[in-house]
């Protein structure tokens, strides 16, 4: 199911949310205090096994954060020239894009980390491979400019189905307007549902909302072992 | 090593379109072409409907603030005035094209199609077509509204001449004409004794009597009258008035000098013939077949009046004659016509054949022979009353002085192949012209090459060339060398286009 949603009025919701199969983190309000924690998220990346978060994070999020995610998932910090991690990082639980200027000791704590094959690659030409497209374990949606071509060799690496396509009426960012997992979505306020649609069925996310779901394919994730 | 070509075709793949899904290559608003229509519009604040201002007097068409421009429909030159009507909204776009629709001429709506393009959301161009109407609403322009107010002249020159007979004025006319000075004129109306020229500027007012000044023999006044002024930019309004006193002796006058002028004309005789007004008086002495010419400063100086009117010009018959050559002249004197050919004749008047016959000296010896008609002023029965001609000794006045020869009036104006051009003007609360007079004039050009060189001469296809010799009188005749043809030029408007092609 794909949800519309919005923080503080601004449809940006995957600048300021990360949606996994067994966490989400979400930035706090404008009117609490504990500002920090959303700059950390803003800038973080991370999967069902682990999140990373950027050399800025102080040890007092570090900890927070660490407090609030299940014990299973390993949080680490990097030190990274490139430090918007969620903008040069795509991942699902076994595969990731990065830019392809990404430090090799970062690729390698991603690999360790998250537990994912790294691949160093561009979305339609974009370096930004972590705000131009967006997937989970089901599918993937892209940037809207990107060739047949390249969907197909992305496909290929990630073995999800891709799609090109857009969020919140038209714009071309699309980890930035949504955030998703394995059977749920969030889209800015401004997404049209021809975009819901579209996302729902890339994302395979009608057919994994049946309850019956609970028992079978979201029980690995739920259970904390 | 080998290099691995990348595949040459990339093909794009189809989004669905944001709101309506659908499918469509991506572009930078990630929206079909019409639902990004519905969503914005560029053409906003653009105005659908502007009036254009338009004289109707002039057919002139207001450019903002004050300029009127004569265009004609549907033309570039009306397309840029439009245009920069509603160019002050179309600063945020890009105009593509304007063109006109066509509307009917007397509807009063001009139709402009107008392409523009836009930057829209993030960089998406659109492009749209759409037409503004034009209302056009009826201004009288300034120029029109003064003429209107019958306050349009600025200045106004008066040509004056105090004779009987308008010779000079049928003269100036023609020089007028062949320069183009009339063109300028606002009016030109007909006065007693002269012609009124209104100009709209002092500088064509000034231009004309610059002409006149250097053309005919005349003195001029200049007074001018204050309409109104502003104290605060220091700018006076004025109308200007020239007045130009043309000479009053006109061609085959007989005058009489003054001893003193005579005499610094080379002991000339007192009573002369003036045989030419051009821009000096042309006079020559019936004795002795001196010359001299006395320009309009001299004139004015030692002014002298037309002894006779035309109207007392009388019949003479020669009876004999005898031409003198080699006539020694006094001392001092000045040079001698060598056209003319001085006689000794004797004549008697027509009217009264069985009077007296008088004795008199002439120039025109070169044209008589005994039995030809002459016209003469007869100056032994007429009551002159001159200053100068009352103080000479009588034994000097000549009893009569020949003027010119006599040729059959009818035969000449039926024989005449050529006409002049008229000038336009206002004849109103003025007598009809003078046929006689005109006629007159017509004749002299014919007897005078001289006077002809300076005018325009046409042509005149409605009368046929009779190429008879049966001219037995030999009166003088203009040849067709000196003549112009006449192109009419009759276009749409019915305009006669001649004025303005003989150049």
């Amino acid at each position: 199911m794909a949800v519309r949603a919005a923080f503080e009025k601004n449809n940006e919701i995957g600048c300021f949310a990360k949606l996994t199969n067994t966490y989400c983190l979400v930035a706090v309000g404008g009117s609490e205090n504990f500002y920090s924690v959303f700059e950390g998220e803003l800038m973080c990346v991370g999967n069902r096994h682990g999140l990373i978060v950027p050399s800025s994070t102080t040890d007092q999020e570090l900890q927070h954060i660490r407090n609030s995610l299940p014990d299973a998932v390993r949080v680490q910090r990097v030190e990274e020239r490139l430090s918007a991690l969620g903008n040069v990082i795509a991942c699902n639980d076994y595969v990731a894009l990065v830019h392809p200027d990404l430090d090799r000791e970062t690729e390698e704590i991603l690999a360790d980390t998250l537990k994912v094959e790294v691949f160093r690659q561009t979305v339609a030409e974009q370096v930004l491979v972590g705000s131009y497209c967006a997937f989970s374990n089901q599918g993937g949606l892209v940037h809207p400019k990107t060739s047949i071509e390249d969907q197909d060799e992305l496909s290929s690496l990630l073995q999800v189905p891709l799609v090109a396509g857009t969020v919140n009426r038209g714009s071309e960012v699309i980890a930035g307007g949504m955030v998703v997992n394995d059977w749920c979505a969030f889209c800015g306020l401004d997404t049209t549902s021809t975009e819901l649609s579209v996302i729902e069925s890339v994302f395979r996310l009608s057919d994994a909302a049946q309850p019956s779901a609970i028992a079978t394919t979201m029980r690995d994730s739920l259970i904390d072992r | 090593m080998e290099y691995v070509q990348a595949p040459a075709t990339i093909s794009q793949a189809n989004i669905l379109c944001c709101t309506c899904g659908v499918p469509i290559p991506p572009n930078p608003a990630n929206m079909c072409v019409a639902c990004l229509r519905t969503q914005v519009d560029i053409s906003e604040g653009i105005p659908k409907q502007v009036t254009v201002n338009f004289c109707k007097q002039c057919e002139r068409y207001l450019q903002p603030p004050a300029t009127w421009m004569s265009c004609a429909l549907e033309s570039r030159e009306l397309l840029s005035l439009c245009l920069k009507k509603i160019k002050s909204s179309m600063t945020k776009v890009r105009l593509i094209d304007a063109g006109f629709l066509w509307t009917e001429p007397h509807s009063k709506r001009i139709k402009m199609k107008v392409t523009i393009q836009k930057e829209v959301m993030n960089g998406a161009i659109l492009q749209q077509v759409f037409v503004v109407e034009f209302v056009i609403q009826y201004q009288m322009c300034d120029d029109c509204h003064r003429v209107e107010a019958k306050d349009f002249w600025k200045a106004v020159v008066q040509v004056r001449q105090k004779t009987t007979h308008k010779k000079t004025f049928y003269y100036l006319e023609q020089l007028i004409l062949k320069h183009k000075l009339h063109q300028n004129a606002l009016n030109i109306k007909e006065m007693n004794d002269g012609i009124d020229f209104y100009y709209s500027t002092r500088q064509h007012a000034q231009k004309m009597t610059d002409f006149l000044q250097c053309t005919v023999p005349c003195r001029s006044k200049t007074s001018q009258r204050l309409i109104s002024h502003d104290i605060h930019s220091n700018t006076f309004n004025y109308k200007s008035t020239y007045s130009m006193e043309i000479v009053p002796v006109c061609k085959d006058n007989v005058i009489c000098l003054s001893p003193k002028l005579a005499q610094s004309l080379g002991n000339m005789g007192q009573v002369c013939v003036c045989v030419r007004v051009t821009s000096t008086i042309h006079l020559i002495d019936p004795n002795t077949l001196q010359i001299a010419e006395v320009d309009g400063g001299t004139f004015w100086r030692n002014p002298f009046s037309s002894l006779c009117s035309p109207r007392q010009l009388e019949e003479f018959i020669v009876m004999d004659i005898d031409v003198l050559r080699n006539q020694k002249l006094g001392a001092g004197a000045g040079i001698r016509s060598n056209k003319h050919l001085l006689a000794e004749l004797w004549v008697q008047k027509t009217a009264e054949m069985d009077g007296q016959q008088y004795h008199c000296r002439t120039y025109l010896g070169h044209l008589l022979n005994i039995g030809d008609l002459v016209q003469g002023y007869d100056f032994v029965n007429s009551n002159i009353n001159d200053e100068h001609l009352n103080k000479m000794k009588p034994h000097t006045i000549p009893d009569v002085v020949l003027i010119k020869k006599c040729y059959d009036r009818n035969r000449r104006s039926k024989r005449r192949n050529w006409k002049l051009h008229e000038m336009d003007r206002d004849r109103e609360g003025m007598a009809p012209n003078d046929e006689r007079q005109y006629e007159d004039f017509l004749e002299d050009l014919e007897e005078d090459e001289a006077l002809r060189k300076n005018i325009n001469i046409y042509r005149d296809a409605s009368k046929i060339a009779v190429e008879s010799d049966t001219d037995e009188e030999g009166a003088p005749r203009v040849s067709l060398a000196e003549m112009l043809e006449e192109l009419s030029l009759t276009d749409a408007t019915g305009e006669d286009g001649a004025e303005m092609m003989t150049e």
